[in-house]
Protein backbone atom coordinates (compact mmCIF):
# COMPACT_ATOMS: atom_id res chain seq x y z
CA UNK A 1 0.00 0.00 0.00
CA UNK A 2 1.21 3.50 -0.72
CA UNK A 3 2.79 5.50 2.01
CA UNK A 4 0.41 7.85 3.40
CA UNK A 5 2.51 11.85 3.81
CA UNK A 6 -0.03 13.78 5.21
CA UNK A 7 2.11 15.50 8.09
CA UNK A 8 5.52 16.29 7.90
CA UNK A 9 7.44 17.82 10.66
CA UNK A 10 10.40 19.12 11.09
CA UNK A 11 12.77 18.89 13.80
CA UNK A 12 15.98 20.98 14.05
CA UNK A 13 18.59 18.05 14.49
CA UNK A 14 20.65 19.90 17.44
CA UNK A 15 17.56 19.74 19.99
CA UNK A 16 17.97 16.38 21.87
CA UNK A 17 14.30 16.76 23.29
CA UNK A 18 12.73 17.10 20.10
CA UNK A 19 14.24 14.54 18.73
CA UNK A 20 13.67 12.26 21.80
CA UNK A 21 9.77 13.13 21.47
CA UNK A 22 9.27 13.27 17.64
CA UNK A 23 7.52 10.26 17.35
CA UNK A 24 4.89 10.93 20.08
CA UNK A 25 2.92 13.34 17.94
CA UNK A 26 1.40 11.18 15.29
CA UNK A 27 3.13 12.41 12.37
CA UNK A 28 3.38 10.40 9.25
CA UNK A 29 6.84 11.72 8.73
CA UNK A 30 9.62 12.89 10.46
CA UNK A 31 12.30 15.70 8.57
CA UNK A 32 15.55 15.94 11.06
CA UNK A 33 17.07 19.12 9.79
CA UNK A 34 20.83 19.31 9.62
CA UNK A 35 20.39 22.78 7.18
CA UNK A 36 18.90 25.79 7.82
CA UNK A 37 18.23 25.00 11.54
CA UNK A 38 21.67 24.00 12.65
CA UNK A 39 24.13 26.77 12.94
CA UNK A 40 27.82 26.09 10.96
CA UNK A 41 29.25 25.78 13.88
CA UNK A 42 26.91 22.76 15.23
CA UNK A 43 26.66 21.01 11.76
CA UNK A 44 28.97 18.50 13.03
CA UNK A 45 27.24 17.37 16.51
CA UNK A 46 23.50 17.61 15.09
CA UNK A 47 24.89 15.06 12.35
CA UNK A 48 26.01 12.45 15.10
CA UNK A 49 23.14 13.33 17.20
CA UNK A 50 20.74 12.59 14.51
CA UNK A 51 22.45 9.54 12.95
CA UNK A 52 22.51 8.59 16.91
CA UNK A 53 19.00 9.01 17.31
CA UNK A 54 17.52 6.96 14.25
CA UNK A 55 20.13 3.96 14.77
CA UNK A 56 18.42 3.95 18.67
CA UNK A 57 14.60 5.51 18.42
CA UNK A 58 11.58 3.60 17.66
CA UNK A 59 10.16 6.08 15.51
CA UNK A 60 7.29 3.36 15.08
CA UNK A 61 5.58 4.02 11.88
CA UNK A 62 6.96 7.70 11.14
CA UNK A 63 8.93 7.66 7.93
CA UNK A 64 12.44 9.40 8.63
CA UNK A 65 13.40 12.55 6.57
CA UNK A 66 16.87 14.40 7.07
CA UNK A 67 17.28 17.38 4.99
CA UNK A 68 20.82 17.12 4.15
CA UNK A 69 23.20 20.47 3.48
CA UNK A 70 24.05 20.90 0.09
CA UNK A 71 26.47 18.91 -1.47
CA UNK A 72 29.31 21.54 -1.81
CA UNK A 73 29.06 22.03 1.95
CA UNK A 74 28.49 19.45 4.22
CA UNK A 75 26.40 17.32 2.18
CA UNK A 76 28.41 14.54 1.28
CA UNK A 77 29.21 14.07 5.21
CA UNK A 78 25.13 13.87 6.06
CA UNK A 79 24.52 11.31 3.09
CA UNK A 80 27.37 8.85 4.48
CA UNK A 81 26.66 9.38 8.23
CA UNK A 82 22.34 9.06 7.11
CA UNK A 83 22.55 6.46 4.84
CA UNK A 84 24.81 4.53 7.23
CA UNK A 85 22.34 5.34 10.22
CA UNK A 86 19.46 3.98 7.60
CA UNK A 87 17.44 6.74 7.16
CA UNK A 88 14.48 6.22 4.77
CA UNK A 89 14.37 9.71 2.54
CA UNK A 90 17.15 12.07 1.67
CA UNK A 91 15.46 15.46 1.20
CA UNK A 92 17.71 18.16 -0.55
CA UNK A 93 17.16 21.66 -0.46
CA UNK A 94 16.92 24.23 -2.97
CA UNK A 95 17.24 21.53 -5.92
CA UNK A 96 17.37 23.96 -8.74
CA UNK A 97 18.38 20.97 -12.14
CA UNK A 98 17.93 17.55 -12.17
CA UNK A 99 21.95 17.45 -12.05
CA UNK A 100 21.55 18.30 -8.68
CA UNK A 101 19.17 15.17 -7.98
CA UNK A 102 21.32 12.90 -9.60
CA UNK A 103 24.89 14.07 -8.24
CA UNK A 104 22.60 13.37 -4.60
CA UNK A 105 21.36 10.23 -6.01
CA UNK A 106 25.42 9.09 -6.90
CA UNK A 107 26.38 10.21 -3.93
CA UNK A 108 23.76 8.05 -1.81
CA UNK A 109 24.66 5.08 -4.03
CA UNK A 110 28.26 5.56 -3.17
CA UNK A 111 27.59 5.53 0.44
CA UNK A 112 25.29 2.49 0.35
CA UNK A 113 28.10 0.75 -1.68
CA UNK A 114 30.90 2.01 1.03
CA UNK A 115 28.54 0.64 4.02
CA UNK A 116 27.12 -2.85 2.54
CA UNK A 117 23.67 -1.44 1.60
CA UNK A 118 21.33 -2.55 -0.35
CA UNK A 119 21.54 -0.75 -3.44
CA UNK A 120 18.43 1.72 -3.72
CA UNK A 121 17.18 1.11 -0.09
CA UNK A 122 17.31 4.79 0.38
CA UNK A 123 15.02 7.35 -1.13
CA UNK A 124 15.14 10.76 -1.97
CA UNK A 125 12.67 14.16 -1.81
CA UNK A 126 13.60 17.30 -3.33
CA UNK A 127 12.67 20.68 -1.98
CA UNK A 128 12.30 23.73 -4.70
CA UNK A 129 12.92 26.95 -3.19
CA UNK A 130 13.45 29.11 -6.37
CA UNK A 131 12.21 30.33 -9.73
CA UNK A 132 14.78 28.60 -11.56
CA UNK A 133 13.84 25.32 -9.69
CA UNK A 134 10.17 25.20 -10.12
CA UNK A 135 10.50 25.89 -13.80
CA UNK A 136 12.68 22.60 -14.00
CA UNK A 137 10.27 20.84 -11.53
CA UNK A 138 8.78 18.45 -14.35
CA UNK A 139 12.65 17.40 -15.02
CA UNK A 140 13.91 17.34 -11.44
CA UNK A 141 10.59 15.10 -10.61
CA UNK A 142 11.73 12.46 -12.94
CA UNK A 143 15.45 12.47 -12.47
CA UNK A 144 16.26 9.39 -10.17
CA UNK A 145 14.28 6.68 -9.44
CA UNK A 146 14.65 7.11 -5.82
CA UNK A 147 12.28 9.79 -5.76
CA UNK A 148 9.38 9.82 -3.55
CA UNK A 149 8.12 13.20 -3.89
CA UNK A 150 9.11 16.84 -4.29
CA UNK A 151 7.99 19.69 -2.00
CA UNK A 152 7.78 23.67 -2.08
CA UNK A 153 10.12 25.51 -0.09
CA UNK A 154 7.97 28.73 0.33
CA UNK A 155 10.46 31.20 2.98
CA UNK A 156 13.29 31.21 -0.01
CA UNK A 157 10.86 30.72 -2.98
CA UNK A 158 9.04 34.41 -2.36
CA UNK A 159 12.34 35.99 -1.54
CA UNK A 160 13.90 34.75 -4.62
CA UNK A 161 10.51 36.39 -6.60
CA UNK A 162 11.00 39.59 -4.38
CA UNK A 163 7.56 39.25 -2.82
CA UNK A 164 7.26 37.78 0.50
CA UNK A 165 3.78 35.40 1.82
CA UNK A 166 0.47 36.84 1.86
CA UNK A 167 -2.73 35.26 3.95
CA UNK A 168 -4.30 34.29 0.59
CA UNK A 169 -1.22 32.71 -0.88
CA UNK A 170 -1.69 34.20 -3.90
CA UNK A 171 2.28 34.54 -4.51
CA UNK A 172 2.57 30.59 -4.53
CA UNK A 173 -0.12 29.52 -6.32
CA UNK A 174 1.88 29.06 -9.71
CA UNK A 175 4.97 27.75 -7.62
CA UNK A 176 2.13 25.29 -6.13
CA UNK A 177 0.55 24.46 -8.96
CA UNK A 178 3.92 23.80 -11.15
CA UNK A 179 5.15 21.46 -8.55
CA UNK A 180 1.31 19.79 -8.30
CA UNK A 181 1.77 19.31 -11.50
CA UNK A 182 5.34 18.15 -12.36
CA UNK A 183 4.88 15.74 -8.97
CA UNK A 184 1.74 14.09 -10.48
CA UNK A 185 3.58 13.63 -14.08
CA UNK A 186 6.36 12.10 -12.29
CA UNK A 187 4.39 9.48 -10.15
CA UNK A 188 5.79 11.06 -7.34
CA UNK A 189 3.90 13.23 -3.95
CA UNK A 190 3.72 16.91 -3.77
CA UNK A 191 4.27 18.11 -0.35
CA UNK A 192 3.51 21.65 0.44
CA UNK A 193 5.61 24.21 2.55
CA UNK A 194 5.22 25.10 6.01
CA UNK A 195 3.23 27.76 8.01
CA UNK A 196 4.90 29.24 10.15
CA UNK A 197 2.52 31.80 12.04
CA UNK A 198 1.83 28.58 14.74
CA UNK A 199 -0.68 30.81 16.64
CA UNK A 200 -2.70 31.35 13.64
CA UNK A 201 -5.05 28.54 13.72
CA UNK A 202 -7.29 29.83 11.41
CA UNK A 203 -4.64 31.05 8.56
CA UNK A 204 -3.08 27.64 8.89
CA UNK A 205 -6.55 25.46 8.43
CA UNK A 206 -7.22 27.40 5.27
CA UNK A 207 -3.99 26.92 3.91
CA UNK A 208 -4.52 23.31 4.72
CA UNK A 209 -7.92 23.37 2.71
CA UNK A 210 -6.40 25.41 -0.03
CA UNK A 211 -3.55 22.75 -0.28
CA UNK A 212 -5.78 19.81 0.24
CA UNK A 213 -8.06 20.98 -2.97
CA UNK A 214 -5.45 21.96 -5.36
CA UNK A 215 -4.49 18.05 -4.98
CA UNK A 216 -1.48 17.97 -2.48
CA UNK A 217 -0.81 15.12 -0.49
CA UNK A 218 0.25 16.32 2.51
CA UNK A 219 1.95 19.65 4.90
CA UNK A 220 4.98 20.56 6.29
CA UNK A 221 4.38 21.37 9.76
CA UNK A 222 6.66 22.84 12.30
CA UNK A 223 4.82 22.32 15.53
CA UNK A 224 2.84 19.37 16.54
CA UNK A 225 -0.36 21.64 17.56
CA UNK A 226 -0.47 21.83 13.50
CA UNK A 227 -0.44 17.90 12.99
CA UNK A 228 -4.41 17.16 14.54
CA UNK A 229 -5.87 20.00 12.13
CA UNK A 230 -4.03 18.26 8.87
CA UNK A 231 -5.35 14.99 9.99
CA UNK A 232 -8.50 16.34 10.73
CA UNK A 233 -8.72 18.37 7.27
CA UNK A 234 -7.21 15.63 5.03
CA UNK A 235 -9.79 13.02 6.80
CA UNK A 236 -12.56 11.92 4.52
CA UNK A 237 -16.13 12.38 5.86
CA UNK A 238 -18.86 9.13 7.08
CA UNK A 239 -19.84 9.52 3.30
CA UNK A 240 -16.67 9.25 1.38
CA UNK A 241 -15.59 6.34 3.36
CA UNK A 242 -18.71 4.57 3.06
CA UNK A 243 -18.84 5.39 -0.86
CA UNK A 244 -15.16 4.23 -1.05
CA UNK A 245 -15.62 0.92 0.45
CA UNK A 246 -18.40 -0.39 -1.35
CA UNK A 247 -16.11 0.27 -4.42
CA UNK A 248 -13.43 -2.11 -2.83
CA UNK A 249 -15.67 -4.25 -1.62
CA UNK A 250 -17.32 -4.37 -5.11
CA UNK A 251 -13.59 -4.49 -6.71
CA UNK A 252 -12.94 -7.71 -4.06
CA UNK A 253 -16.30 -9.37 -5.26
CA UNK A 254 -15.15 -9.17 -8.86
CA UNK A 255 -11.55 -10.15 -8.74
CA UNK A 256 -12.97 -13.43 -6.84
CA UNK A 257 -15.67 -14.13 -9.55
CA UNK A 258 -13.19 -13.30 -12.31
CA UNK A 259 -15.32 -10.75 -13.42
CA UNK A 260 -13.54 -7.57 -15.19
CA UNK A 261 -16.72 -4.95 -14.90
CA UNK A 262 -17.96 -3.76 -11.75
CA UNK A 263 -20.82 -1.65 -10.90
CA UNK A 264 -21.87 -0.03 -7.75
CA UNK A 265 -25.14 1.56 -7.26
CA UNK A 266 -25.69 1.48 -10.54
CA UNK A 267 -22.27 3.26 -11.52
CA UNK A 268 -20.05 1.54 -13.42
CA UNK A 269 -16.46 1.60 -11.85
CA UNK A 270 -13.49 2.18 -13.56
CA UNK A 271 -9.45 2.30 -12.38
CA UNK A 272 -9.67 6.25 -11.38
CA UNK A 273 -12.29 6.10 -9.20
CA UNK A 274 -10.93 3.08 -7.25
CA UNK A 275 -7.63 4.42 -6.84
CA UNK A 276 -9.58 7.27 -5.29
CA UNK A 277 -11.57 5.23 -3.14
CA UNK A 278 -7.97 3.34 -2.09
CA UNK A 279 -7.08 6.81 -1.08
CA UNK A 280 -9.83 7.63 0.64
CA UNK A 281 -9.95 4.41 2.38
CA UNK A 282 -6.03 5.17 3.28
CA UNK A 283 -6.73 8.36 4.31
CA UNK A 284 -9.53 6.95 6.37
CA UNK A 285 -7.42 4.45 8.14
CA UNK A 286 -4.62 7.06 8.92
CA UNK A 287 -6.99 9.55 10.40
CA UNK A 288 -8.06 6.72 13.08
CA UNK A 289 -11.71 6.54 11.28
CA UNK A 290 -11.41 3.39 10.41
CA UNK A 291 -9.02 -0.24 11.53
CA UNK A 292 -7.66 -2.74 9.22
CA UNK A 293 -8.35 -1.02 5.79
CA UNK A 294 -12.14 -1.23 7.28
CA UNK A 295 -12.15 -4.72 6.89
CA UNK A 296 -13.97 -5.01 10.88
CA UNK B 1 40.21 3.98 14.95
CA UNK B 2 43.43 6.13 16.46
CA UNK B 3 41.57 9.63 17.75
CA UNK B 4 44.37 11.48 19.35
CA UNK B 5 43.23 14.11 21.78
CA UNK B 6 45.29 17.60 21.08
CA UNK B 7 43.11 20.08 23.00
CA UNK B 8 39.89 20.63 25.18
CA UNK B 9 36.69 20.57 23.11
CA UNK B 10 33.05 21.10 24.60
CA UNK B 11 30.10 19.52 22.42
CA UNK B 12 25.96 19.52 23.88
CA UNK B 13 23.89 21.98 25.96
CA UNK B 14 22.61 22.49 28.98
CA UNK B 15 19.17 22.25 27.94
CA UNK B 16 16.55 19.18 28.97
CA UNK B 17 17.01 15.83 28.02
CA UNK B 18 20.46 16.69 26.34
CA UNK B 19 24.25 16.68 27.93
CA UNK B 20 26.92 18.75 27.72
CA UNK B 21 30.59 16.71 27.25
CA UNK B 22 33.77 18.78 28.04
CA UNK B 23 37.37 16.53 26.75
CA UNK B 24 40.50 17.00 26.88
CA UNK B 25 44.05 15.21 27.00
CA UNK B 26 44.93 13.38 30.59
CA UNK B 27 48.66 13.32 31.52
CA UNK B 28 47.22 10.33 34.29
CA UNK B 29 46.52 6.95 32.99
CA UNK B 30 42.93 6.17 31.77
CA UNK B 31 39.67 7.99 31.40
CA UNK B 32 38.35 10.17 34.78
CA UNK B 33 34.78 11.01 34.29
CA UNK B 34 33.23 14.09 36.54
CA UNK B 35 29.97 13.64 36.30
CA UNK B 36 26.91 16.75 37.05
CA UNK B 37 23.24 14.86 36.57
CA UNK B 38 20.16 15.57 37.48
CA UNK B 39 19.62 11.57 37.03
CA UNK B 40 22.85 10.90 39.19
CA UNK B 41 21.76 8.03 41.40
CA UNK B 42 19.68 6.12 39.24
CA UNK B 43 21.79 6.50 36.21
CA UNK B 44 25.15 7.53 37.05
CA UNK B 45 26.93 4.63 35.97
CA UNK B 46 24.94 4.27 32.73
CA UNK B 47 26.10 7.49 31.70
CA UNK B 48 29.79 6.87 32.67
CA UNK B 49 29.66 3.84 30.82
CA UNK B 50 28.28 5.05 27.73
CA UNK B 51 30.89 7.69 27.77
CA UNK B 52 33.89 5.00 28.43
CA UNK B 53 32.49 2.81 25.47
CA UNK B 54 32.35 5.59 23.02
CA UNK B 55 35.62 6.34 24.03
CA UNK B 56 37.09 2.50 23.78
CA UNK B 57 36.00 2.77 20.20
CA UNK B 58 37.89 5.47 19.42
CA UNK B 59 40.98 4.11 20.84
CA UNK B 60 40.71 6.71 23.38
CA UNK B 61 42.65 6.07 26.70
CA UNK B 62 43.80 8.99 28.38
CA UNK B 63 41.29 11.61 28.96
CA UNK B 64 39.51 14.22 31.38
CA UNK B 65 36.00 14.09 30.78
CA UNK B 66 33.03 16.60 32.45
CA UNK B 67 29.76 15.93 31.77
CA UNK B 68 26.84 17.85 33.02
CA UNK B 69 23.66 16.08 32.09
CA UNK B 70 19.93 16.87 32.39
CA UNK B 71 18.48 13.56 31.84
CA UNK B 72 19.75 12.86 27.93
CA UNK B 73 19.28 9.19 26.53
CA UNK B 74 22.11 7.04 25.50
CA UNK B 75 22.04 7.91 22.42
CA UNK B 76 22.45 11.74 23.19
CA UNK B 77 25.42 10.40 25.29
CA UNK B 78 26.63 9.02 22.87
CA UNK B 79 26.59 11.27 20.05
CA UNK B 80 27.46 14.43 22.14
CA UNK B 81 30.65 12.42 23.57
CA UNK B 82 31.34 11.58 19.73
CA UNK B 83 31.26 15.03 18.80
CA UNK B 84 33.45 16.60 21.79
CA UNK B 85 36.06 13.99 20.92
CA UNK B 86 36.69 14.37 17.12
CA UNK B 87 36.79 18.24 17.85
CA UNK B 88 39.37 17.54 20.42
CA UNK B 89 41.01 15.32 18.04
CA UNK B 90 40.46 17.96 15.18
CA UNK B 91 38.86 15.75 13.19
CA UNK B 92 36.09 16.59 11.05
CA UNK B 93 35.28 14.26 7.94
CA UNK B 94 36.04 11.18 7.23
CA UNK B 95 34.53 9.50 10.27
CA UNK B 96 34.94 6.04 10.07
CA UNK B 97 31.07 5.23 10.90
CA UNK B 98 31.35 1.31 11.15
CA UNK B 99 33.86 1.91 13.61
CA UNK B 100 31.16 4.59 15.11
CA UNK B 101 28.34 1.89 15.16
Amino acid sequence: MKRLRTTMMFLPGMNAAMLRDAGIYGADALMFDLEDAVSMKEKDAARFLVHEALRTIDYGQAETVVRINELDTFGRQDILAMVDAGVEVIRLPKTETAQDIIDVDQAISAAEDRLGKKQGQTHMMAAIESAEGIFNARDIAKASDRLIGIALGAEDYVTNLQTRRYPDGQELAFGRSMILHAARAAGVDAIDTVYSDIENEAGFREEVQRIKALGFNGKSVVNPRQIPIVKEIFAPTQKEIYQASRVIKGIQEAEANNSGVISVDGKMVDKPIVERAQRVMQLAEASGLIKNGGQN
Amino acid sequence: MNVELKHQAIAGTTESSDIQIMIEPNTNEGIEIQLDSSVQFQFGKQIKLVIMDTLEKLDITQAYVKATDQGALDCTVKARTLTAAFRAADIDQDYDWQVID
